[in-house]
């Protein structure tokens, strides 16, 4: 799904990644670990387009980023730290994300197929929690392709261009979605995040450090959609700092260590190989920081 | 695309408490111009000074502030099908045209209500220009600046600075060359250094248009001379204009090739 063949990327003299090559494949959750500038970020936004790598070649499902952003449909991303304009609403920021996606694939052809007097009908059964109800951009457009897909939804659930609301729901922002943005608490800004990251149903997701400030309760929610979506074959990269949590999610560890793989293991395997039971002891393990390991379990070194 | 982003960012900048602020700035000051009892051409005249004091100084600083806080939406906006051309149009409209859009209702609102003349109206307009294409050039040089340097200290720190420069440090360079070189015709040195200051650009370009040769700073005495004709208006104007594009061009560059 995503391969990175020999990437470089320097910060002037700083090398932040230096000839890395990954392979992420769909339908696993990887984990891209490493201490604090070792250059998951730099990693992460090469692969979103944010920074552009000096040489390598970087594809996502078979299309080569170079500066093209068509690509980035298929991309879901919820940033380590949530910042929109902040006197919007929740609401017009979902509003705004959708109409941005929207206008996005209006340059596209797209299939004619969709009854486009099907798009008109907004009582839809269950939509009580739609945002599109609400939203001025629904209203405002109803023979869009957008709100074709919305109608898709209506005839057929599961369609792949009906939002995803799911979090939306199970979240339960209908009570926070006309309050400016400003005003919404660090766990509530990062519940709006999750649901923008999840919204259209994206081939590929990047998580960075996701359950930072939620509640057990929203972050169970959030692994449990996260491992939904691995189930339904998307390509998931995440990064954490809590690595109990990258062990019960992610099925690969990527450990970058000055802008270069230190090692690239499954789980399980990083486990057997280290003989220890957590993720963490393993790590430590890996990286050779024996002192506390030995005196644990009273061997030689 | 541009409009959708420039929807979103008007939205949002119309809402901001500052952006309030700066509309009744520009309107209490002209209002009580007006109560003082000057008519609206000698409201104008006093409305200079003030604003091309506080128009750069206000641009840049809110300009970088706004760029340095939008970073993180910047980033997040950026992982959608989204190119950054359109982007950086609708970011850098979203902000320069709420600003002129306030500075020009702020300032024109009294001279409605007042019934200002025909020729207080034309010197109004004039102002309204003036402020505006400022109001951009420092909007624009303010993007530059936070796109080029990832410290916002830095960024903030270098945009006083050149906002500093170009109201107060310019000018006094200009009358030290005068005063040092005073034996020489110095008309077209100082000609040129003063189509090197946008701010001292706008000075000009007003008081041409003014016509009020007894407020003349040095600079303006000199451009009276030389340009006090429609070529002179074009030749301050066009130059205004080049003062737009470089920034704008220099700032658009950067935001195509920028590491986020």
């Amino acid at each position: 799904m995503i391969q990175i063949n020999a990437l470089n990327k320097n910060y002037g003299s700083l090398q932040a990644l230096s000839s890395v090559d990954v392979e992420m494949e769909p339908g696993r959750i990887t984990a891209v670990l490493g201490p604090n500038g070792a250059g998951k970020t730099t990693l992460i936004k090469s692969i979103l387009g944010l920074v552009k790598p000096d040489s390598g070649v970087i594809t996502v499902d078979g299309i080569k980023v170079n500066g093209e952003s068509q690509y980035r449909e298929m991309i879901g991303y919820m940033p380590q730290l949530a910042r929109y304009p902040e006197n919007l609403t929740v609401m017009e920021i979902v509003d705004m994300i959708r109409d941005i996606r929207k206008s996005a694939s209006k340059s596209k052809v797209r299939s004619a197929s969709v009854d486009r007097s099907a798009s008109t009908s907004t009582d839809t059964p269950d939509g009580k929690n739609r945002p599109s109800e609400e939203g001025p951009s629904a209203k405002r457009e109803p023979g869009s392709p957008g709100s074709n897909g919305q109608a898709a939804s209506v005839q057929g659930p599961g369609h792949d261009d009906a939002p995803d609301l799911e979090l939306w729901e199970r979240f339960g922002l209908d009570s926070e979605k006309d309050k400016p943005f400003r005003t919404l608490s660090g766990g509530n800004r990062q519940k709006v995040s999750a649901v923008l990251a999840f919204l259209f149903r994206p081939k590929v997701l990047f998580l960075d450090e996701p359950t930072t400030g939620l509640d057990p309760v929203s972050s169970s929610i959030l692994k449990d959609k996260i491992l939904v979506e691995r189930d339904r074959g998307t390509t998931i990269i995440l990064t954490s700092h809590i690595m109990s949590e990258v062990q019960e999610l992610a099925e690969q560890v990527v450990y970058l260590l000055e802008g270069k793989i230190y090692f690239e293991r499954s789980v399980s395997g990083l486990l057997e190989e280290t003989g220890q039971t957590t993720l963490e002891r393993a790590i430590a393990v890996k990286l050779g920081r024996r002192t506390e390991v030995t005196a644990e379990t009273g061997g030689t070194p | 695309m541009i409009l959708k982003i420039l929807k979103y960012q008007l939205r949002d900048v119309f809402r901001s408490r500052w952006i309030i602020a700066y509309v009744l700035f520009f309107l209490v000051l002209t209002d009580v111009l007006f109560r003082f009892g000057g008519d609206g051409l000698r409201v104008a005249t006093s409305m200079m000074n003030i604003i091309l004091i506080v128009i750069p100084l206000a641009s840049i600083i809110l300009g970088a502030f706004y760029l340095y806080n939008a970073r993180e939406y910047i980033e997040m906006l950026l992982c959608h099908p989204v190119k950054r051309h359109q982007l950086f149009w609708g970011m850098f409209l979203g902000l320069a045209l709420p600003l002129v859009a306030a500075f020009a209702g702020g300032v024109l609102l009294p001279y409605l209500y007042n019934a200002a003349s025909a020729e207080a109206w034309r010197s109004a307009l004039m102002l309204v220009f003036t402020g505006s294409m400022l109001t951009v050039i420092f909007v624009a040089l303010a993007y530059y600046l936070a796109l080029r340097f990832d410290d916002r200290i830095k960024g903030l720190g270098l945009a006083l600075v050149i906002c500093l420069f170009f109201t107060i440090i310019y000018d006094g360079i200009i009358l030290f060359v005068i005063y040092m070189f005073s034996s020489y015709p110095l008309e077209k040195p100082v000609l040129v250094m003063s189509l090197l200051n946008p701010i001292d650009l706008g000075r000009i370009l007003l008081l041409l248009q003014f016509d009020i040769s007894a407020l003349m700073g040095l600079t303006g005495a000199v451009f009276r001379e030389f340009l006090g004709t429609p070529l002179g208006m074009s030749v301050s104007v066009a130059s205004l204009l080049i003062w737009l594009a470089v920034p704008v061009t220099a700032g658009f560059r950067r935001f195509l090739v920028k590491d986020f």
